[in-house]
């Protein structure tokens, strides 16, 4: 999960436990499989045929910090791990919508759950070898989930394993909840209640595979020998990460883990974006990486004809917002919160994100594409609330009359990042068209979001600008993770619920959805459906925009196919 | 500096005793003579008139709100009526691109930037804010400096260890990290500074006045205090002790008047420096606060339109380099004046 700024994708979350992995704030995948612009889920630049061979090159203005998987919890290096390793599971290695369905990987199939859905048997596949030559078997697993503890990193995945609560950095042992026998070649899982969402946190990064071996400790910038198609040959964050074939990978499920058609895939750090921008133009390099933020004045240079081949546009499932503090004044008010939703010109807000061609105007916390996604935006003016077409000023203004608190100071929080000041610019005109005293206050990114996230410094801020990009698609990884009871985490910096948002009755709906999705899927997205528009009248965000993503190929590059979850698939790349 | 009049008897009239022209008189001839440093002082003071003429530009010329985000406005140019940001191109539309310069006064002479804002309002004011600081800054680091500098120079021993030490763990910090430090900590107060009654809000141009101002405290006080020992062991000033002057007499009537013009040729100088600081912290975020604007932070709100509308950094940075160039040559010029040397040079040529 997580906020994007400047480096890739998921989760927000994880400024509060590694620095380095904050900085590298993540962008989440998204569940959409439809794309815009000119891009197409699965296309070919230019190339006319399968290319196998060459070295696939990305520019990326900096790093995603501590290499270990267990810990590393970004998009960008996400996006080089899925070719590198696997888990029992993995989302469909394919372009549109499609690429969100679960299908086995290192597991023969997807079992059933027993145990009234709280145990999983795993089949594993036999004749698979690590990089390094070693045999994987299911004991591979124990180590893998142990370390998801003993490294620090997001544990609360897997924290439904039975076991897991003894764990610590200090120590783990998952062997009630992780059984793992290498006669049988089975992997039993057992939970201590049931998680409609546990094959998709098994298909994320952190559950793939390492060596029984690996060190129970924080590996670094050494990333473990996995099973994938490719394998680290080196990363070093001042200067490059370079992927080389893998001599034992064998295709087991092109579905899960399909072999890759570039010989090296090389990610070079440290040059300005508007330099990645020149050098892709110029055919040095094949990607500006996709969570760069291209600058706006170069986004105008992309619209030339001789890059409309190079060009891909793809909608993200992910929003860009104003949390709006419930706990202080005004926005302890159901109205003060009304009405800045009213007031927010969401047009503007677009301008600054790049333009109508990359982002869309939301009132809703779910994006669309998005399952449990009805359109749905009460904040706008005229009749149609299916969609925001212009602030409704004096509906604003009579309700912050209303709420008695016009003449209130706000402080709106946001980073000093380009993007995320002038939103918070935006957003303090808005406030003070409508009668309140709005001014800014902008930290560093890697200290705003766990800085709006502990509840000591709630006195502080009024409004915060924050961002969340999907970690899988599935409607409580954007209600529940951020709008639920069970978020707050108090004198956290990992408290994602912002707003610190609590509804009971919203609460206890959002519950009977998560629990829904095991039996009745449909039923249980139309609950989610429901629960999205009531926290929505509830206004605990202004939510701005549905951020749409570029991806700048070079001319050489073809196959390009985009993947809801992991975005760009740079494996199935063709370098002429 | 001692105040020593000198008595000429002017040739042709024995008889009259003429009132000679005091250090300060002649420093000041010396200056009024220094074309450059005129040109200087007359350029930085057009530069600051124009800057604090900011809201009447904005009012009744550009009739723009300067600070306001203006992202969905129009403007008027060739009669026409335009949108102040422009949509992308081509089939894609990526992109939107502020409007640029027009040339005409009332309507975004300058263009606008990022945000819909009118750059020429935005570059007046944010002189006015840009030289609120650096002016403001500079007098405070110099008059700490100063007493600071007297103190520990006129009673030496332990408390002149230990004022100097102070100043060197403060020096020893890099510059730019400590103020960035100070700031963020401030920034995230939620009462900003509170002395007493008085209370300095997070997005008040004090913050980064005061914070620029402890930053420099240590460069001004060393070659004062350095002036200060001089001054102590010269006979006049053993001649006061000797008559019995209190503390006080000696260092603000004998010592100060003579180490303050080291403090008068540092102080221009200082300006152009702290203006400098300001804008390099505003560029990176800690500076002046929006919805304040400074020269700094309208380069930084540059940056991203550096290929399409570079003036929207250029018209600040050109105005940072001329308030820089004319008070590093006003500073010369008065430390030419002020320097008996300097003088003989001058006057030789």
């Amino acid at each position: 999960m997580s906020r994007a700024v400047r480096s890739p994708l998921r989760g927000r979350k994880l400024y509060t436990w590694s620095t380095a992995v904050a900085i590298a704030a993540l962008v989440g995948a998204a569940g959409c499989g439809g794309s815009s612009g000119s891009s197409s889920s699965s296309s070919s630049s230019s190339a006319t045929g399968a290319q196998k061979g060459g070295t696939y090159t990305i520019l990326a203005n900096s790093a995603f910090g501590v290499a270990d998987p267990a810990q590393n919890y970004t998009l960008q290096e996400w996006q080089l791990l899925i070719d590198t390793h696997d888990g029992l599971v993995q989302f469909n290695r394919v372009g549109g919508t499609a690429g969100t369905k679960i299908v086995p990987d290192l597991a023969t199939s997807l079992p059933q759950p027993t145990n009234g859905g709280k145990t999983y048997v795993f089949h594993i596949r036999k004749g698979i070898k690590f990089s390094n030559g070693q045999v994987m078997k299911p004991s591979d697993f124990v180590t893998t989930f142990e370390r998801q503890f003993t490294v620090p990193g997001p544990t609360s995945f897997y924290s439904g394993i039975i076991g897991a609560d003894k764990c610590s950095t200090k120590g783990c042992d998952l062997s009630q909840g992780v059984v793992a026998n290498d006669s049988a070649y089975t992997l039993t899982i057992n939970l201590t209640a049931p998680d409609p969402e546990f094959f998709d946190k098994l298909a994320l990064p952190f559950a793939y595979v390492v060596p029984a071996g690996t060190s129970k400790k924080l590996t670094g910038n050494n990333v473990p020998p996995g099973t994938g198609p490719y394998m680290w040959q080196s990363y070093n964050p001042n200067s490059e990460a370079v992927l080389v074939r893998n001599p034992y990978f064998k295709v087991w499920s092109a579905a899960a883990q399909p072999a890759g058609y570039p010989d090296k895939i090389v990610e070079k750090y440290g040059l300005p974006i508007s330099e990645e921008v020149t050098q892709v133009q110029n055919g040095q390099a094949d990607e500006v990486f996709d969570g760069d933020v291209i600058p706006s004045d170069r986004l105008a240079e992309l619209n030339g004809a001789q890059f409309v081949n190079q060009v891909h546009v793809n909608p993200l499932t992910a929003d860009w917002y104003m949390a709006l503090n419930t706990k202080t004044a005004p926005f302890n008010n159901l109205k003060a919160r009304q009405a800045i939703n009213f007031a927010a010109d969401r047009n503007a807000y677009v301008k600054i994100a790049g333009g109508p061609s990359l982002g869309v105007p939301t009132c809703q916390i779910l994006p669309p594409n998005f399952p449990g996604y009805k359109p749905y935006c009460p904040y706008t003016a005229g009749s149609d609330h299916t969609k925001w077409t212009a602030p409704d000023i004096a509906k604003a203004k009579q309700l912050v009359q209303q709420s008695g608190t016009a003449g209130m100071k706000v402080v709106v929080n946001s980073a000093t990042d380009e993007t995320s000041k002038a939103l918070a610019l935006q957003m303090v005109s808005d406030l003070n068209k409508i009668g309140y005293k709005a001014s800014t206050q902008l930290l560093t990114g890697s200290i705003q979001y766990p800085f709006v996230q502990n509840s000591n410094n709630s006195k502080k801020w009024q409004v915060a600008w924050s961002a969340w990009y999907q970690d899988y698609p599935v409607p409580s990884d954007f209600l529940n993770v951020l709008l639920g009871c069970g978020s707050i985490h108090p004198g956290s910096d990992a408290s994602p619920n912002i707003a610190a948002f609590c509804d009971q009755a919203i609460q206890a709906k959002m519950t009977q959805a998560s629990n829904m999705q095991l039996t009745n899927l449909a039923g249980a997205n139309e609950l989610w459906a429901q629960v999205d528009h009531e926290v929505t009248d509830q206004a605990p965000w202004v939510d701005l925009y549905n951020p749409k993503q570029i991806d700048f190929l070079s001319k050489r590059v073809g196959n390009y196919q985009w993947n809801p979850q992991w975005y760009i698939l740079i494996d199935q790349l063709w370098v002429q | 500096m001692a105040a020593v009049l000198e008595e000429v008897t002017a040739a042709g009239d024995p008889g009259q005793a003429v009132a000679g022209r005091s250090p300060w008189a002649l420093a000041g001839r010396q200056l009024l003579r220094n074309r450059l440093a005129m040109a200087s002082l007359a350029l930085f003071l057009l530069i600051v008139v124009a800057c604090f003429l900011a809201p009447f530009y904005a009012k009744h010329i550009a009739h723009v709100d300067a600070f306001a985000n203006n992202i969905n406005g129009t403007t008027i140019v060739n009669g026409k009526k335009v949108p102040l940001m422009e949509a992308g191109g081509g089939t894609l539309h990526l992109g939107v691109t502020p409007i640029g310069p027009t040339w005409d006064p009332a309507h975004y002479f300058l263009g606008a930037d990022s945000q819909g804002r009118d750059v020429m309002a935005l570059v007046l004011y944010g002189g006015r804010a840009s030289l609120l600081v650096g002016i403001g800054s500079a007098a405070i680091a110099c008059l700490a400096a100063t007493i600071l500098a007297l103190i520990a120079g006129f009673f030496g021993g332990t408390v002149d260890a230990l004022l100097s030490r102070i100043m060197d763990l403060i020096w020893a910090f890099p510059v730019i990290l400590l103020a960035i430090c100070i700031g963020t900590e401030l920034l995230t107060s939620s009462n900003g500074l509170q002395f007493g009654p008085i209370h300095i809000v997070a997005t008040s141009l004090w913050l980064p006045t005061l914070i620029i101002a402890v930053i420099y405290v240590p460069y001004v006080y060393r070659p004062i205090r350095g002036h200060v020992l001089t001054v102590i062991n010269k006979e006049y000033a053993e001649a006061a002790i000797a008559l019995g002057a209190s503390n006080l007499r000696l260092m603000f009537s004998d010592i100060l008047p003579n180490v303050v013009s080291v403090v008068i040729v540092l102080f221009p100088l200082m300006i152009a420096t702290t203006i400098f600081t300001e804008a390099a912290l505003s560029f990176l975020g800690v500076g002046v606060q929006p919805p304040n604007v400074s020269w700094g932070t309208i380069i930084s709100d540059g940056q991203q339109l550096l290929y399409t509308r570079p003036i929207v950094s250029i018209a600040p940075g050109i105005m940072i380099v001329l308030t820089v160039l004319a008070l590093n040559v006003l500073g010369d010029g008065i430390r030419d004046a002020l320097d008996p040397r300097a003088k003989l040079r001058v006057e030789g040529q």
